[in-house]
């Protein structure tokens, strides 16, 4: 059930819903509690990275207190404990999402780094000058320019499917540009700048009926929803731990095993290979030939951590308290003279991103600090989509599930001292 | 921090009704700067004497609040000033919005573009308030390319 709107969850989830509770959740995160110039923090800047909970940052201090060591190869205790619970984290993940193997689970840094992997390792490969890559006008810069380059690289062309005023794919236009020339797709599962859910599974089925592959960058969407690799279909799912109140620096690839195992590797260097001569050099297997250095160890069990925090609280329950708060939100923000939401899906995450009439969004942003309260502003990197809507930022507060209501109060409270300042 | 420190009235009031921001129909120099931050852009139209002092100048584009002010109060600072002049303005400005002192300029009167020198304490911003000097000096150096405040 990747794809399940948090409308439907709301309907079938009912007992969980009770049992959430987000004082004691933000209880679990000791950065909320702080002032800042000197109001109580309101973190909404959540798209852009998520807090953590002390469960994590308990784990990454076990880490470096009791058996920080490299992994793999090593034959002494720490060696031993530090590459058992790193590997442990491949079966977390894998069950996080749902893969059917720990082989299909490649940790990198980031999604961008995921993206930029299977760009150059699947592309080259499998694409010619004429072939077409598609993906839509709501991406992420990071899920744009390796597909720029491997254009650049290849020959193949980029397509951009349009979104509709709300921030939706049109789907008629969707299909219309598969074809058989095109040959990968790429999409963002949830939007970072309009906060979409995107119809992925439906999006995989029509791609493979065209004998595409598809790639779905979930960096917005691991936080929020559950996902499900196995149901979805897709080739390729990416998810970056930051913004799953992991660590940064560590994310994961996953990839369909046939298809890795056909991938030439991403970098040369220790751990990606079997055995190294002057005259010929064996890769390591699947996932291992993609990891080529001293990865991040900490990291990467941390994320572990993380999954199984937010698995423990259950996805639908922080779904349907997101829904409610995005709901309340919405409601409170568009009875503000002078505000238009950019971005208003029917299925949509808890992001609300909006312009205000005669205010620029960085000043919006600074008087809001000043109460206490991070929002992002700017293109949020996603510049062809603002463009879409003929503007060049907007402020966005995106929402976790430490949010409360009176987060968005205190939101609502902060726009409307902007416009007696602006006045 | 009161963000009537940063937003005073004159700042506001040269946001609302932007001083010369128009075209100039016979300029002798152009220059565009671009602020990859927030995708700010503006352009600086001048008009030089034979001496290369100002005899008018418009700026054209649109940007935040502290941006746009900047862009207005500058305008105002520099019309029928000499290079020399300008110069010792600005590195008087860009050492009290970035909080540096500024031995040099200690006579250098700053007039209304005090009003701006409350960014020091919001570094995130300091380039909304540097963006329109820098492409004045591009202009006046006749750089021909986009100034960029990365
Ligand atoms: C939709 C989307 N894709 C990709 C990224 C890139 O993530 P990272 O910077 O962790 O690689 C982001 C982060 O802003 C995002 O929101």
């Amino acid at each position: 059930m990747s794809t399940v709107s948090a409308a439907s969850i709301l309907e079938t989830q009912e007992p969980s819903i009770r049992d959430f509770d987000v004082n004691r959740i933000r209880r679990d995160f000791p950065i909320l509690h702080q002032t800042v110039n000197g109001k109580p923090l309101v973190y909404l800047d959540n798209a852009a990275t998520s807090q953590k909970p002390q469960k994590v940052l308990d784990t990454l201090e076990r880490v470096y207190r009791e058996y920080n060591s490299n992994i793999h190869r090593g034959v002494h205790t720490l060696s031993q404990t530090a590459t058992t619970e790193y590997e442990k984290v491949r079966e977390k993940v894998r069950s996080f999402i749902n893969a059917r193997s720990e082989r299909e689970i490649i940790f990198l840094r980031n999604t961008t780094e995921a993206i930029n992997l299977v760009a150059k390792c699947y592309g080259p490969a499998n694409l010619k000058a004429g072939d077409e890559i598609l993906i839509t006008t709501m991406e992420h810069h990071s899920n744009i320019v390796p597909w720029q380059l491997l254009c650049e690289q290849t020959g193949a062309v980029l397509k951009i499917a349009p979104i509709n005023d709300a921030g939706e794919l049109m789907l008629d236009d969707y299909e219309k540009l598969l074809n058989e020339k095109t040959k990968f797709v790429s999409m963002a599962h949830v939007s970072n700048a309009l906060g979409t859910i995107n119809p992925v599974r439906q999006i995989v089925d029509l791609a493979h009926a065209c004998g595409a592959k598809i790639m779905l960058d979930g960096a917005q969407a691991a936080p929020h929803l559950a996902i499900n690799v196995r149901d979805l279909d897709c080739d390729f799912y990416t998810v970056t731990g930051h913004k799953m109140f992991a660590p940064t620096g560590i994310g994961i690839l996953f990839g369909k095993h046939d298809l890795l195992e056909e991938m030439p590797p991403y970098q040369g260097g220790g751990e990606m290979i079997l055995s190294v001569t002057f005259e010929k050099t064996v890769y390591n297997k699947v996932p291992h030939k993609f990891e080529a250095g001293t990865p991040h160890i900490a990291g990467a069990i941390g994320l572990g951590a993380a999954a199984q925090y937010i698995s423990a609280i259950g996805l639908d329950s922080i779904a349907s308290h997101e829904h409610d708060l995005l709901a309340y939100g919405t409601e409170k923000l568009q009875e503000i003279p002078g505000l238009t939401l950019i971005g208003t899906a029917g299925n949509k995450a808890a992001i609300m991103s909006f312009t205000l009439e005669g205010v620029h969004p960085h000043d919006v942003g600074t008087i809001l600090d000043l109460e206490g309260i991070a929002v992002r502003t700017g293109h949020h990197c996603a510049q062809p989509t603002m463009e879409r809507f003929g503007i060049t930022a907007t402020t966005r507060a995106s929402l976790a599930l430490y949010n409360t209501k009176q987060d968005i109060d205190a939101l609502v409270m902060g726009v409307r001292k902007v416009i007696e300042v602006f006045g | 921090m009161d963000l009537r420190e940063l937003y005073q009235e004159l700042i506001l009031d040269h946001n609302r009704n932007p001083r010369n921001r128009r075209h100039l129909e016979k300029a002798s120099r152009i220059a565009m700067g671009y602020n990859p931050l927030c995708g700010d852009k503006v352009t600086i139209e001048l008009l030089l004497d034979s001496q290369g002092s100002i005899l008018d100048i418009a700026f054209e584009g649109s940007g935040c609040a502290i941006s746009t002010a900047s862009a207005s109060l500058m305008t105002e600072a520099v019309k029928g000033k000499t290079p020399k002049q300008i110069e010792a303005i600005f590195e008087k400005f860009h050492s009290e919005v970035t909080d540096q002192p500024c031995p040099k300029h200690q006579d250098v009167e700053l007039g209304k573009l005090v009003a701006l020198i409350g960014v020091k304490k919001y570094p995130a911003r300091v380039k909304c308030a540097t963006l329109a000097w820098h492409t004045l000096k591009a202009a006046l150096d006749q750089v021909g390319e986009t100034v960029t405040t990365e």
